[in-house]
């Protein structure tokens, strides 16, 4: 296993590209740990296999260096990266049974014939494909073929990395759940470095340790599941993350309070002097209260998701979201109050420190 | 409920078998017809039973054609089968060059089989044309129309030349078919090019290489106008086939009662390998 730094690493698929727009991937600066678990989020199109192939090298990447515990592998092939990767859609090797799949990857690198047996078996083990190694692969169900290609990457206990495409997105809904929690027990005993792609947040924040949330080429944010829900460094993480996302509103900033239309709302804090751009407050549904108090809204909807109410209203012209309990009940003159640890300020899009 | 029959429906259906009778029925049936029969003319036959069959069954000149069209059938697909194979995995899969090769490829099979054969007769002559003229000023002896050899060598580079291309598309058909996973993963598996045709391109080629064995195989096997156009069947007898074999007799020597015999024998051994290749195809579906 292995750290690995990505050094100012731009890609752009055209070959003579000009402006930030001709890049796919506009620059990603980051470390990944030895042994972290991390996901690499965004919607489609934000260059997360992009920087997925850089790193497995199916991709060279236009500008910048990638190192594998400090050595530069930028120029090396796959094979010489030693990485083990695994793709959207099952691969697996039809004509072959479960057992051969798992050695072909060290038959191919010349390890002799015990040390495969020995090292089949293990990772047999590991996947839980032990009883059917026998078998043809092509007959397999999705999940279990899915387990195959997991496997041709564990096999070889000396990986950097461990990469996964989207992995889940041909597995069965309650097949998914198992998968991934048994992904994480793998990450937790043998402690793999693994990234692992996915426009789902769910299985992000279920996942990784570490979220690295991207947009339009860049990495906007790069933190635990509950930094990125309580301090989303960019209101697109704030959208992105969370089901209904954050809302977020213009406002004129004076000190500690936002004004919004004909409403003052206290702030945590004072943001530093003199932001400039467009100013905007965040606050995610899960810290507005409705009740008898506080700032006038007109409901619109109500959607009862469940475990919770989502209230859909309009505050000050606005459409804004708030989640309520189950139990609760709307009142007949509804207010809202804002949460002040749920409140962050954004200038032009970017999150703001405030100060106490 | 009372059921309602109404025979009338079998009115409709009635200008389908009429077609099939004129067409397939009767033709089939007059070949059986004169398979039982002899004549001395004036349209006047009598009862032949089997006889017609003992001939063609104990006949060299039978057996030798089918021995020839076996030979041949087999040297077609040792060649084309591979070679198609090969330009298969060569062809472009991207850019400008798809078109201009599957266009390429395509070009030998639009050709009518007449022309093809005419092309190859002219291309071949040692006095106008250029492959006989070159291969005699290079000092070979070719000729293709009193060397037996050199007539089926002349016979199978004009097959191959005419039906590689259909293999060729076939296969392309399954390779492009293929996805860019299956490649970038054997390259972090580390296999080798021959690793990657063994255990990704050959299996996903299966089912188009079965279907182009099977139709190489057929076709090859009632090959008629190309060698008669080019050789018409000489020097000798080296390279008439079992179709060849058949028009002479029919016509050639108008020996209705043995062609019709050979005919039905003929049709009973395609039908025979063509239950053969189902059964395989079939089981193989199955398998999968």
């Amino acid at each position: 296993m292995a750290r690995i730094d990505c050094n100012h690493i731009r890609h752009a698929y055209g070959p003579h590209p000009k402006s930030d727009k001709d890049y796919a991937l506009k620059e990603v600066h980051h470390a990944f740990e030895d042994g972290g678990a991390y996901a690499l989020l965004g919607p489609s199109g934000c260059g997360k296999t992009t920087l997925l192939n850089i790193i497995s090298g199916l991709l060279y990447p236009s500008h910048g260096e990638l190192l594998f515990d400090g050595k530069d592998v930028t120029n090396l092939s796959t094979q010489e990266r030693n990485i083990a990767q695994v793709f959207q859609f099952p691969v697996i090797y039809d004509t072959m049974t479960v057992y051969d799949n798992l050695a072909f990857p060290l038959r191919n690198r010349g390890v002799p014939e015990p040390d495969v047996d020995r090292k089949v078996r293990e990772t047999l083990d590991m996947t839980g494909l032990a009883d059917m190694a026998k078998r043809k692969a092509r007959g397999l169900t999705a999940d279990q073929k899915q387990k195959i290609s997991l496997g041709r990457g564990l096999v070889r206990s000396d990986v950097n990395a461990i990469l996964f495409d989207e992995p889940l997105t041909v597995i069965d809904p309650h097949m998914k759940w198992v998968l991934r929690s048994q992904l994480k027990q793998l990450h937790r005993r043998f402690g793999f470095t693994m990234v692992y792609v996915t426009h789902d947040q769910t299985e992000a924040l279920t996942f990784a340790e570490n979220v690295v949330v991207m947009y339009e080429g860049e990495i906007v944010q790069i933190g635990s599941p509950a930094e990125l829900f309580e301090r989303p460094k960019h209101t697109f993480v704030g959208y992105f993350i969370g089901s209904p996302g954050m809302n977020v509103m213009p406002v004129a900033v004076e000190g500690r309070s936002a004004r919004l239309g004909s409403q003052t709302i206290e702030l945590p804090g004072a943001p530093r002097a003199g932001i400039t751009g467009a100013i905007e407050l965040g606050i995610r549904p899960e810290y507005i209260r409705l009740g008898a108090s506080g700032m006038p809204v007109s409901i619109r909807k109500v959607e009862d998701i469940g475990r919770h109410k989502v209230v859909r209203a309009s505050f000050e012209g606005r459409d804004i979201a708030a989640i309520i309990g189950e139990d609760e009940d709307i009142p007949a003159d509804p207010k809202i109050a804002f949460d002040p640890a749920g409140i962050n300020i954004y200038a032009d899009s970017w999150r703001v420190e405030m100060g106490g | 409920m009372e059921r309602t029959w109404n025979n009338k429906a079998w009115f409709m259906v009635l200008p389908v078998l009429l077609l099939v009778a004129f067409s397939a029925i009767i033709p089939l049936m007059t070949v059986v017809n004169y398979s039982v029969q002899d004549t001395f003319g004036n349209n006047d036959f009598f009862w032949a039973g089997s006889e017609w069959f003992d001939e063609i069954l104990h006949s060299d000149r039978f057996w030798e054609a089918m021995g020839r069209n076996l030979v041949f059938s087999a040297i077609i697909l040792i060649i084309e089968i591979p070679l198609g194979i090969f330009i298969a995995l060569n062809m472009p899969k991207k850019g400008w060059g798809v078109p201009v090769c599957l266009v390429l490829m395509a070009l030998p099979l639009l050709i009518p089989w007449n022309v093809v054969g005419t092309i190859w007769q002219v291309f071949g002559r040692v006095d106008i044309g250029l492959l006989g003229y070159s291969l005699r000023a290079l000092g070979f002896n070719y000729n293709y129309v009193n060397d037996p050899f050199d007539a089926w060598i002349t016979v199978i580079v004009m097959d191959v030349w005419h039906w590689t291309s259909l293999v060729v598309l076939l296969c392309y058909a399954g390779l492009v078919s293929i996805p860019d996973a299956y490649y970038q993963a054997a390259k972090i598996d580390g296999a080798s090019r021959w690793a990657i045709f063994r255990y990704i391109q050959l299996p996903k080629m299966n089912r188009v290489l079965l279907i182009a064995v099977l139709l190489r195989f057929m076709d090859s096997f009632m090959i008629y106008t190309e060698p008669f156009v080019v050789t018409g069947g000489g020097p000798g007898n080296t390279t008439t086939f079992l179709s060849i074999d058949l028009v002479k007799l029919a016509i050639g020597e108008f020996n209705l009662g043995e062609a019709a015999a050979m005919s039905i024998v003929y049709f009973l051994i395609i039908m025979l390998l063509s239950w053969v290749f189902y059964t395989v195809m079939t089981a193989y579906d199955a398998e999968q």
